[in-house]
Parts: structure tokens; sequence; C-alpha cells
């Protein structure tokens, strides 16, 4: 079975975002990029496919600038047998970004699709869905264990309160949340071979998918910061300050 | 405009995500009907129909719409929209699982986890881990979008709108539903308590997490969270996260013991009311965003956290 993942360039998990003076956005120059958390258990779990003789061949799709071509890298050398990156400078709402990944299935045909649930800096959460919608594929999102056999996956969702299964018949999407498993580091040997496997790079206007924006950012701010706070000496101070200044017991 | 609002319960209570998600569509139009999905759901729809400023509760009832399969509830809900201008989802994980299925039909933008409602078509959501806060003009004409609950009051009580029975749809083709296991806790639900009393990794295994946190949640009637860390080692389970990716909580008093702070932690409960941090690193990022801050061991600090609260009558 061909497994299809899809990874984003994003901020790296451990940079706090700052928002640029001018509010237009945050500012990423200078700022360690990294494959979002979320999609590198994408990758992990497909390639964990792979070494149990589910997966065939693992192709990992990125829609980005040309630098997305180096979170692709990080996916060969994860373990991913090739690459295709959508290339473009727009910063693509969630919906579009459904849209080109369905052109690239419909293209691919994989026999099931594995995704980050979100990406750590729209926060959005909604490109597997409405990939699964636009492809009218079932969908198991927030994984924490996945199971495939020939054609159908068994897939633990989490949810509020505790866990969820569902199964659901092949070719699907899955989205992967950070129990799923921990996603191994490229050894130096595999990220050599990384720079010898297939990156085939097509330009998004190429393939007439509309990607209109239908948001407008206006305006991007810093949240309001939370006043410092107070240090206290004892257990007993801290109850009595709950208690007569801030009033929550 | 008419606006619909998809109610958040388990098919016997309506969760006040729902209440708190009318009072962000009433500030969109006074034309607010609910959906109540679900299987044997009488209850949570006659409970909606009680929220002030509701004008109908609609409710739709099948096994499939009861396990809250995403492609179920697509498909009841976007015939609908031919009546609505926006639907107005929580931000729960089931709402996060269905509502951009919703948006993807309708071909429109999904605006995530609003916080605010600036007008009809602005709204301002969080991104970067709450680092920073965006505000967004749809340019569509029907608006899919989920509300961050925490941060708006929930409607109250004293409506008297009319419940109607909707057909549900036909059972989805490609997913099945297997089975569910749900945590019972005679505790307040983490993401609506009061009170959250949240351990990290300081806490060193599962049972002293437990021997720790669990007497001091039982004091204070609170829910209990973890950090990220935390449910990683396997001292606490999946669905107790708080932050970016797990839960998000804004009790009006927030406990955090033996957590350091990390961003996507902090992105999870700084809109608490009261946080009090307890960690015996003085350095520890979680004092910057903490009302009141306890240095001192855990080990010791909570038993006489416990004491100072009995003496204080709790």
């Amino acid at each position: 079975m061909k497994v299809l993942v899809t990874v984003k360039r994003a901020i790296d998990s451990n940079v706090k975002a700052r928002v640029k003076t001018d509010q237009t956005g945050v500012d990423l120059a200078n700022v360690k990029m990294a494959m979002n958390p979320f999609d590198e258990i994408a990758v992990e779990e497909a390639v964990r496919l792979k070494e149990k003789g589910v997966a065939t061949e693992i192709v990992a799709v990125s829609v980005g600038p040309a630098q997305a071509g180096e979170t692709l890298r990080t996916a060969l050398a994860m373990g991913a047998d090739r690459a295709i990156l959508i290339q473009t400078t727009e910063d693509l709402e969630p919906l579009a970004v459904a849209k080109v990944l369905k052109a690239v299935i419909g293209e691919e045909s994989p026999g099931l699709v594995i995704m980050g649930k979100q990406a750590i800096d729209g926060d959005n959460n909604a490109t597997g869905q409405m990939l699964a919608t636009l492809l009218d594929w079932p969908q198991a999102t927030f994984a924490s264990a996945l199971e495939v056999s020939d054609k159908k996956a068994k897939v633990t969702r989490e949810v509020d309160g505790g866990l969820q299964t569902l199964e659901i018949d092949l070719p699907g999407i899955v989205t992967a949340d950070l129990r799923l498993n921990e996603p191994r580091y490229a050894s130096l040997p595999n990220i050599m071979k990384a720079k010898k496997k297939e990156l085939v790079i097509t330009e998004l206007a190429s393939l007439g998918v509309d990607t209109a924006p239908r948001l407008k950012v206006l305006k991007v701010t810093e949240p309001p910061k939370r006043a410092g706070g107070v240090k206290v000496e004892t257990a007993a101070d801290l109850v009595s300050k709950l208690k007569t200044e801030a009033g929550v017991l | 405009m008419a606006v619909l609002v998809i109610a958040d319960h388990d098919n016997a209570h309506l969760r006040d995500t729902t209440e708190k998600t009318v009072t962000a569509a009433l500030k969109l139009s006074s034309d607010v009907d609910v959906l109540v999905a679900g299987q044997g759901a009488k209850a949570v729809a006659d409970a909606a129909a009680k929220i002030t400023g509701v004008r109908k509760v609609l409710l739709a009832e099948s096994a499939e719409l009861g396990e809250g399969l995403a492609e179920s509830m697509e498909a009841l809900v976007v015939p609908l929209m031919s009546g609505y201008d926006a639907v107005l989802t929580p931000a729960t994980s089931q709402g996060k699982n269905f509502s951009p299925r919703i948006a993807a039909k309708l071909d429109v933008a999904q605006i995530s986890e609003i916080v605010d409602v600036v007008d009809a078509n602005t709204f301002i959501r969080p991104i970067y881990a709450g680092n920073a806060l965006e505000t967004v003009q749809s340019s569509d004409a029907k608006k899919v979008i989920t509300v961050r609950p925490t941060v708006f009051k929930a409607a109250a009580d004293g409506g008297s709108a009319k419940v109607e029975t909707i057909p549900a749809p036909a059972k989805p083709a490609k997913t099945h539903f297997i089975d569910q296991k749900l945590v019972k806790s005679e505790r307040p639900e983490l993401s609506g308590a009061k009170i959250v009393v949240s351990g990290g990794r300081a806490m060193g295994s599962a049972e002293e997490f437990t021997r720790v946190i669990d007497p001091l949640a039982d004091k204070l009637g609170a829910a209990i969270g973890a950090s990220r860390a935390a449910v990683d080692a396997g001292y606490a389970p999946n669905d107790y996260q708080v932050g970016q990716t797990g839960k998000v909580v804004a009790p009006e008093l927030y406990i955090a013991i033996g957590i350091s702070g990390a961003i996507q932690h902090l992105a999870g409960m700084k809109d608490s009311k009261v946080i009090v941090a307890i960690n015996k690193d003085a350095d520890a990022p979680i004092f910057q965003v903490a009302d009141y801050g306890l240095v001192a061991d855990y080990k010791t600090a909570v038993p006489e956290l416990m004491a100072a609260l009995a003496a204080a009558g709790k």
C-alpha cells in the first residue's frame, strides 16, 4: 500500500513566536524553523507501517516555499521514499492546502494519508478533515493508535474524556495526535541517503487549483500580558492571600 | 442574519460550552438556533431550549450522531445551512473533528477557535500557541466558526424556545464506530472546572502524581490537569493534558505544581483568573505568569498547603 504523508515547515516548537511591531504578522526572519511536530509523528507512523510490511512506498508532500524542501529532506531521512514539493511563497489557508493535496492525491492514488492533526503556527486543526471531505474519504482524526490491515484502518482516537475507536475503509485520512508514537531522529547515514532520494518540485500555479484566501488578516497583535505576580513565603500565606486578596477560595 | 450553534453534550447533559458559544453567537445576531445532534438526547434539547436568547432548538437523533461521527454531523448540518449565515461550534475535540468538514463542503474557510467577535465578518483568534492574536475578516458568504468557550460567559437560563425534531442523515458508509471508553470521574470536567490542580514532570511517577495531586484536587473540588511532560512520561492520562494541543482551560484558580511552564503549557492556561505556581526552581517560566508563586519543593509545600486549607475551613 502506498502511504502519503504531509509535512509543513513551521516555527520550531521551542521558539516563542514574536509579533512584528507593525502588526502585520509574526516575525519569522532568522527564526529557527522545523518540521511541524505533528507531521513528524505522521511520518514516523508511515515509516513504522513500512517496517511492518504494510506500507510499500511512502510519499512525503509539502506545500510551501523552497525551504520546505529541507523539511521534505528530513522526512526522507526518517524513511520516506520520495517527496513532492508544491512550491509557493503564498501562505495558504487550510481549505486551499486541502484542495492542493486533493490534486496531488489524484495523481498519486495512495491507500492511506497520514497527516499531523494541526500545525503549531496557524493552530487551525482543519486541513485533514477538509481533505477527507473534498475526497469523500473517511476520516479518523487525533489518532493515538493505528492498525492497518488490507483495506481497513482501525484507529484509536483521543476524544474529550477518553478514547474512541473507529474503523475506516481505505483509502482514508488519519490525523496524528501527540501520543501516536515518538518520532525517531534521522541517523547521519540516512541523512546522507536522503540527499539522493527523489524530490520533485511543482509550481503551485501549474496545478490550476483555486487557492485564493478567504480570510484577510487585518492585524496580528500580542496577547495581553499578565501582570507580574508576587512570591509568597509559605503555604499558609498562599491560602490567606487566595482567600482574602484573590477571593477564589 | 441567522446563526446556528451546535450543542456540546454527552447525550444526557448539555455542557456549558454550549451556553458560552451561544453568547458568542448572540454577538453576531439575535436570531440564534441551537442544534442538538445525538441519541436519546431529548433532555439535552430541553436544556438548550432554556438558554436565554435561543430562538429555536433543532433535535436530530441517530446512533451515529450519538457516537459523534464527523461524517454524520456534516451530512446533518450542511443542508441546514441554507437557512443560516453562520454556524458556531464549541472548539472541543468533537467540534474540531467535524466543523472543518462543514466548511469544506460549503467551500468556505473555517475560522478556528475565535476568542472575540469584532463584527459579523471580523473575528479574533489565537495563533502560535496563543503568542499572537490574529484579527481576520472573512469574505465568505457563510461563516463556519469554532469558538474557544473558556473566554465567553455562559448565556443564562430563562428562555423557553420550541424544540423541533428534524430527520437524521443516513449512516456513513465508510466509517464504522467500534467503541468508546470514557473515564468516569466524580470530579468536575477539566475544561469547565472552577478550580484546576495540575501536576508536572517533577512528580516523577504515576503513583506520586496520584498521591500528591488527587487529595489536593479532592479537597478543593477541583479538576486535575497535567503538563505535556507529565503525560508523556505516563504519570497522567492523555486527556489531562493542558496546553496548545491539549485542553485550554480558564478556571477561577489554576494551581500548577512542579510545572516549569513551557510555551505550549502556558498556551492552555494563561487565561485563568488566578494562577498559583509551586516549583522549587525560582527561575521556572511558570512564575512569570503566576499571580502567586511559592518557591518550594512540592513534597513539603503540598502537605503544608493541605494543612493550611484545612485550617482555613476547606
